[in-house]
């Protein structure tokens, strides 16, 4: 009996424990995460623009007004082409990068830090560049055109190019970082099977589609979901580079949440636009996982 | 008492010098109330900066901000109505008032009521080298004065190198996001049947899609593709200075207060000019307006009042415009012997103040920010051929008319 109870008081005292090592952490989350998801939820449902003293219920009007909007259509679909041209070739250049630095030769150092060193720039910087590269008739890509008899491009007014354009300069600098965690994944990886693959006679190909992808698919699901996840939050590089232009060819979602929040100053819709990001950033995050769950294989 | 004194800088050279200085010529009399000058970026950045703080009820006492800006001020109670301050002045207060150019004092009312007083005011002049009018036959000093005439002569300057590609372009307009609806309040004024602005003045209005508009929409994009004689695509504000004073384009549009900046950087004879007209020349007026915080106690006020008469005084207006290019803001500065030296020595410089009187304010109204966002996108759908200029304006004009509802 008194054994019980002793163990229930163990059990009160440690669980009491845990709340308090806990809690600066809900604290700050609440405060900062938790808190303004609420409060930009119920501010999607008013309207609430520069000069009101206080927000009006305006029940779904903002979100019927988003729905029915071609220009929020218009940056919903450049946000997704700019996410796959983004994903898909930093996916696939990280990935070569790391298995051309998985080895042990001697200046690997040099070239792992090379491939590397764009991420430890700061994307503003990148930026600043990269748009002086795409200057028009003077920046370094249209003065290569022109030297080579090709009309200059001007790649950043162009509503055609401008996307691409973008992508390219944030391929330049995701693919080092995907690279660091696909080195970690494949280092992680048992030589044995690798051994064991060349004796039998596979050929590259089959051994990286057979052996490599499959056991690199925790490592392929962290790195989707923050490739997708970093395409979306990424803003610097649109309001140094084009600001949206032109006419909004370039504009994404978290810009557009920008402009409507702190250019105009419409808190009800720059909330509303926030409340659209979290829920695709939510299906992202949730789709993969789910999706995945039947293929990984955990060591 | 401390009070803060939130300032942009807009224009290239050592603003914020001549901005310290002031504030510590002042710290100097006035020991009582010493002005913290806080430099807040550029225009836009520092609307950002004041919209924070005064949502965070800590505004700074006084500040600089956009003439544009006054509708979004006086809806959000954000400034002092500097009516009764004038009124306490007596005669003195209304001389002060009448003193001010009238093309910038046009830019201190809403309903009635004075909120702002002119300081760091500019219009718009075209700037072109002198050199190249020479090289290709046109006489340095007779600047093209109408619309026809631009395009004529910046065909004429426009220099193609052997290898097919633009060495140098004849015209320049700036195009991007956040500058082009300047370029275009001026267009719009020199073609409008009867000088309208792109809005009325109380600011419940836009007039975007007027014939007269689409006309001179159209005429940009002929510049671009029809007469080849300016750069294709978006140019930016911040490049068409280097541009020209690396001999890539001839002439530009561009503020008056990047005068002192030219001057000093080219390397060649240049000129400045009233803007082209069509059916009369007009310029837009631009720049930053004092304004006085509310929610500030009557003591703050008054000595942030002083403080604005202190630097906007006939000598340091003079004093301002002869260091940055800026416009003179007052009539009694021109008397002053060191306003009349300037000119001398920098003829250049009277073009924007003669200009004045055919100036009129850039695009104001209530909520400015989004009529801007919306008439620059519709510009440059027209410029890279993404909608017709018609189609453009008109598009414009539904979204314009549609914000401004609910001030109606």
């Amino acid at each position: 009996m008194r054994l019980q109870m002793l163990k229930q008081k163990r059990m009160m005292n440690s669980s009491v424990q845990a709340w308090i090592l806990l809690a600066p952490t809900l604290l700050f989350i609440s405060v900062f995460t938790i808190f303004p998801i609420i409060r930009s939820f119920a501010l999607s449902f008013t309207a609430y623009e520069l000069g009101m003293k206080r927000p009006l219920f305006i029940g779904a009007g903002n979100y019927s007004y988003f729905l029915t909007s071609g220009l929020f259509w218009k940056i919903m679909k450049n946000t997704l082409f700019f996410s796959v041209l983004t994903v898909v070739p930093s996916y696939a250049i990280g990935l070569s990068f790391a298995m051309l630095v998985n080895n042990n030769r001697k200046g690997i150092g040099i070239l792992r830090t090379s491939y590397f060193y764009p991420v430890v720039m700061p994307l503003i910087a990148i930026a600043s560049i990269w748009m002086f590269m795409y200057m028009p008739e003077t920046g370094m890509f249209d003065q290569i055109l022109m030297n080579h008899g090709k009309r200059p491009l001007a790649a950043l007014s162009d509503k055609n190019t401008v996307l691409p354009a973008m992508a390219m300069m944030y391929v330049w600098r995701e693919a080092g970082y995907l690279m660091i965690f696909f080195l970690s994944g494949l280092q992680n990886l048992d030589r044995e099977l690798f051994e064991a693959a060349r004796i039998d006679g596979s050929t590259f190909l089959d051994t990286f589609r057979r052996i490599t992808l499959p056991l690199l698919a925790p490592t392929t699901l962290f790195v989707t979901i923050m490739a997708i996840t970093d395409s979306i939050k990424l803003i610097d590089h649109i309001v140094i580079m084009t600001e949206g232009a032109p006419n909004n060819a370039s504009t994404l979602l978290l810009y557009y949440i920008y402009q409507q929040g702190f250019i105009f100053f419409d808190q009800a819709k720059a909330s509303t636009l926030t409340v659209f990001m979290l829920f695709i950033m939510l299906i992202v995050s949730m789709g993969k996982f789910i999706s995945s769950d039947r293929k990984i294989y955990y060591n | 008492m401390e009070l803060t004194f939130f300032f942009p800088v807009n224009v290239g050279g050592s603003v914020t010098k001549l901005v310290d200085k002031i504030c510590n010529d002042w710290n100097a009399e006035h020991p009582e109330a010493i002005i913290k000058p806080v430099y807040t970026g550029n225009y836009d950045d520092t609307v950002v900066k004041i919209q924070s703080a005064i949502q965070g009820k800590n505004p700074p006492d006084l500040f600089i901000s956009l003439c544009t800006q006054r509708f979004s001020m006086y809806i959000q109670d954000a400034v002092t109505p500097l009516d009764e301050f004038i009124k306490a002045d007596g005669a003195e207060g209304q001389a002060y008032i009448d003193d001010f150019l009238s093309g910038f004092m046009e830019d201190s009312y809403v309903e009635g009521h004075i909120i702002s007083i002119p300081f760091q005011r500019s219009t718009e002049i075209m700037y072109y080298n002198k050199d190249t009018f020479r090289e290709v036959g046109l006489d340095p000093d007779n600047p093209p004065r109408t619309w026809t005439e631009l395009a004529e002569y910046a065909q004429k300057l426009t220099k193609v190198g052997p290898d097919g590609n633009v060495e140098r372009y004849g015209v320049g307009i700036a195009l991007n996001s956040g500058s082009a609806q300047w370029q275009f309040t001026g267009y719009c004024l020199q073609n409008s049947k009867n000088g309208e602005n792109l809005m009325s003045d109380d600011g419940k209005s836009i007039y975007f899609d007027t014939p007269e508009n689409v006309e001179a929409l159209q005429f940009w994009c002929d510049l671009q593709n029809k007469y080849k004689c300016m750069q294709p695509g978006i140019v930016q504000w911040t490049d068409l200075v280097g541009q020209f004073l690396s001999g890539k384009v001839a002439m530009i549009y561009h503020t008056t207060g990047n005068l002192t900046n030219i001057n000093n950087n080219a390397t060649f004879d240049f000129g400045t000019c009233f803007l082209p007209g069509n059916k009369r020349q007009a310029a837009p007026t631009g720049g930053g307006n004092f304004y006085i915080s509310k929610g500030i106690s009557k003591e703050r006020q008054q000595k942030a009042w002083e403080f604005i008469k202190f630097a906007t005084s006939p000598e340091r207006a003079a004093q301002w415009s002869i260091d940055t290019g800026y416009v003179v803001t007052r009539k009694s500065a021109l008397e002053l012997p060191e306003m009349k030296e300037y000119y001398e020595k920098l003829p250049q410089a009277r073009v924007a103040y003669e200009q004045i009187p055919i100036s009129k304010p850039e695009l104001t109204s209530y909520d400015s920010t989004r009529m801007w966002r919306i008439l620059n996108d519709a510009i440059q759908a027209a410029i890279t051929g993404e909608k017709t200029p018609e189609k453009a304006l008109r598009t414009a004009q539904a979204e314009a008319d549609e914000v401004l509802k609910k001030y109606r």
